[in-house]
């Protein structure tokens, strides 16, 4: 045993297999434009908002423990504040989207004072009763339509570009950008410092706060840009929509039940894994969603039944069989010269 | 005096959400488990009492005498089934698991019964009153109230004056100790389902009464339970009755106020009272 054989490495020959068909997949979406039909970008434009937002909550719940089923709150709350600051500040919907994140990160400090001091379960169904808190107020704005909710103005909607199809493709690639943005920002957080914080704070809390871990501020972190991110992303979502109510801003099903049913069903604390669950939640709506009621009923079964036979999804399956990872996070100890045995 | 009035009004309406607590603060207090379909179990005691009462042609309070043994059984099977499954040290397959069910419930109830709004029609009990000085209280309200406070002492007494409470307290202490003097945890888990399903059943039943409900509204209710028992502190079951008054009079202040106020004002009482006193009014155990 020669130790001077060995060293620690993060990558492997399938991550970087994947970093170039990842690269090759995203040309091609990119140039969906010229090869997809309306409905199909419609359809992948909703399917990247959907990543984006289980990707997040991943983020929250599969590494900082952290689980919420309240993110409708920033999901409405970025719909709404999109339509405030073009409607009434007469802000470029772009800057608006920009803006409402920094809003977003401001409204989820206060928020995060409070409902921290709720632990586990308790914490959840606070973060539930914030989404109630601003669901209702939201309801309270009749400068915004109320409870019937607005539509956004004609005049906004031309501003972002003067044809149907470039508003089409427009909308396409801010959705699909976002959710690079998203996956890329949590892949660099967990490569970085405060992600090995956060994977030593998802495998053992107690240990990692004797190891002089922060865990509140590293989760408070987790929380606010978290919520920032997910009020751009709901922004984003009611840019495509173009109307607004309170019952569909805040909706607990569309906003949250879906997104866990994605990360749980694709893999819980892995990067792979809401992309996994994303494509499985989307090839199973199109196919179920005729059946309406029982489409849901089968995706509460599916989630419960992962949940208890194979707590790591799906990715955690493949992953437990092949031991690949496609996002190099975990170190592994190779043998510098392949042909001698370490 | 009209705020006299709203203030009691309030105080009767917090007997319904007391009910809705009791079942919550029972589980957790037991298995440290918070199911997230409480509010839809909830709903569905309200749809079997439907059924029982249309079927049957039985009084809804009549119904409950069906309804109560059929929801403990369903609870009892839920926990050995499934629910025990997914308790230990992690909190999310438990969290997961009822949000499931919360989703499953929900729409197998759409599925059976529809969307349309419901009510149980308990006859001249629901305009009956009671007039006390110049204010007037309903029959149906007051019924609630007294039904909330015979719950929650049969509970307490159930939990410190019998054997099943003493086998409550000493798996809620600790598991192994327990299981090593004889205790089936998974058979006691069991029955402390049954017993919170079955206040869950009076629970839906008076709901039902009251108001009219569709299978949606299951979340509220979690919500309402959720409140009362952390204003009231985790754990006390006394204090959860207090917690439900507190949620009841603020909403009826609230209302009073403007009528879109109700149910926020309610929730803000929650928050303030959250960071002023975060372990509740009350604590008995920490979370």
């Amino acid at each position: 045993m020669n130790l001077s054989n060995l060293h620690v490495t993060r990558t492997s020959r399938a991550a970087k297999a994947a970093a170039v068909v990842g690269a090759l997949i995203l040309i091609v979406l990119i140039a969906a434009p010229w090869w997809a039909g309306r409905a199909d970008m419609r359809l992948m434009g909703e399917l990247f908002l959907y990543l984006a937002l289980a990707s997040l909550w991943n983020l929250m719940a599969g590494y900082a423990g952290l689980v919420s089923v309240g993110q409708q709150a920033y999901v409405g709350f970025g719909g709404y504040m999109l339509f405030a600051l073009t409607i009434f500040g007469g802000i470029y919907p772009l800057g608006a989207i920009a803006l409402a994140g920094v809003l977003g990160a401001l409204v989820a400090v206060p928020v995060a004072l409070l409902i921290f001091r709720l632990r586990g379960a308790y914490f959840a169904i606070g973060t539930w009763v914030i989404a109630e808190v601003f669901r209702l107020s939201f309801a309270q704005v009749s400068a915004l339509g109320g409870g019937s909710g607005s539509s956004l103005p004609v005049g906004i909607v031309k501003s972002l570009a003067a044809s149907r199809s470039g508003r089409e493709h427009l909308s396409y690639w801010l959705a699909l950008g976002s959710t690079v943005i998203v996956i890329a920002a949590v892949y660099l957080l967990l490569r970085s410092r405060n992600g090995l914080a956060l994977t030593a704070i998802r495998d053992n809390e107690l240990a990692a706060g004797s190891l002089g871990i922060d865990i509140w501020r590293t989760k408070f972190v987790v929380y606010v840009v978290t919520a920032a991110l997910t009020t751009m992303i709901g922004a984003l979502i009611f840019l495509q929509k173009l109307r607004i109510s309170p019952d569909a801003a805040f909706s607990v099903n569309d906003w949250t039940a879906f997104v866990i049913f994605i990360v749980v069903i694709g893999g819980i604390g892995t990067i792979e894994g809401p992309i996994i669950g994303t494509l499985i939640f989307f090839v199973l709506r199109e196919t179920l969603a005729d059946l309406g009621t029982i489409y849901l009923l089968v995706l509460g079964v599916v989630a419960i039944v992962i949940m208890l036979k194979a707590p790591n999804g799906i990715w955690g399956l493949i992953r437990g069989r092949f031991d690949i990872e496609l996002f190099p996070l975990s170190f592994r100890v190779k043998t510098t010269h392949p042909s001698k045995k370490g | 005096m009209e705020w006299v009035n709203a203030i009691v009004q309030g105080t009767l309406l917090g007997g319904l959400y007391a009910l809705f607590a009791a079942g919550l603060s029972l589980i957790f207090g037991v298995m440290r488990l918070v199911n997230i379909a409480h509010g839809d179990l909830i709903v569905l005691g309200a749809y079997l009492g439907l059924s029982v009462t249309t079927v049957l042609g039985l009084n809804p309070l009549l119904a409950l005498i069906v309804v109560v043994p059929i929801m403990a059984a369903f609870g009892y099977v839920l926990q050995r089934g499934i629910l025990n499954q997914t308790l230990g040290k992690d909190i999310l397959p438990p969290l997961l698991v009822t949000f499931g069910l919360s989703v499953i419930i929900q729409n197998a109830l759409l599925e059976s019964y529809s969307a349309d709004p419901q009510k149980l029609n308990a006859g001249a009990l629901e305009t009956a009153s009671v007039a006390v000085g110049s204010l007037s209280m309903g029959l149906l309200p007051l019924l609630t109230f007294g039904i909330a406070i015979a719950v929650i002492a049969a509970l307490q007494w159930t939990f410190y004056r019998t054997a099943l409470g003493r086998a409550f307290r000493a798996t809620s202490d600790n598991q192994e100790i327990a299981q090593l003097m004889g205790l089936n945890r998974r058979h006691i888990f069991g029955l402390a389902m049954a017993l919170a399903l079955s206040v869950t059943a009076i629970a839906g039943i008076m709901l039902g009464i009251r108001t009219s409900f569709d299978p949606s509204i299951g979340g509220g209710r979690l919500i309402f339970g959720f409140e009362a028992v952390i204003i009231g502190g985790l754990g006390n079951l006394w204090g959860t009755l207090v917690g439900g008054v507190i949620l009841g009079v603020a909403q009826a202040i609230g209302a009073k106020i403007d009528p879109g106020w109700q149910l926020l004002a309610g929730h803000i009482a929650f928050l303030v009272i959250l960071a002023l006193r975060p372990n509740g009014l009350f604590p008995r155990i920490n979370g």
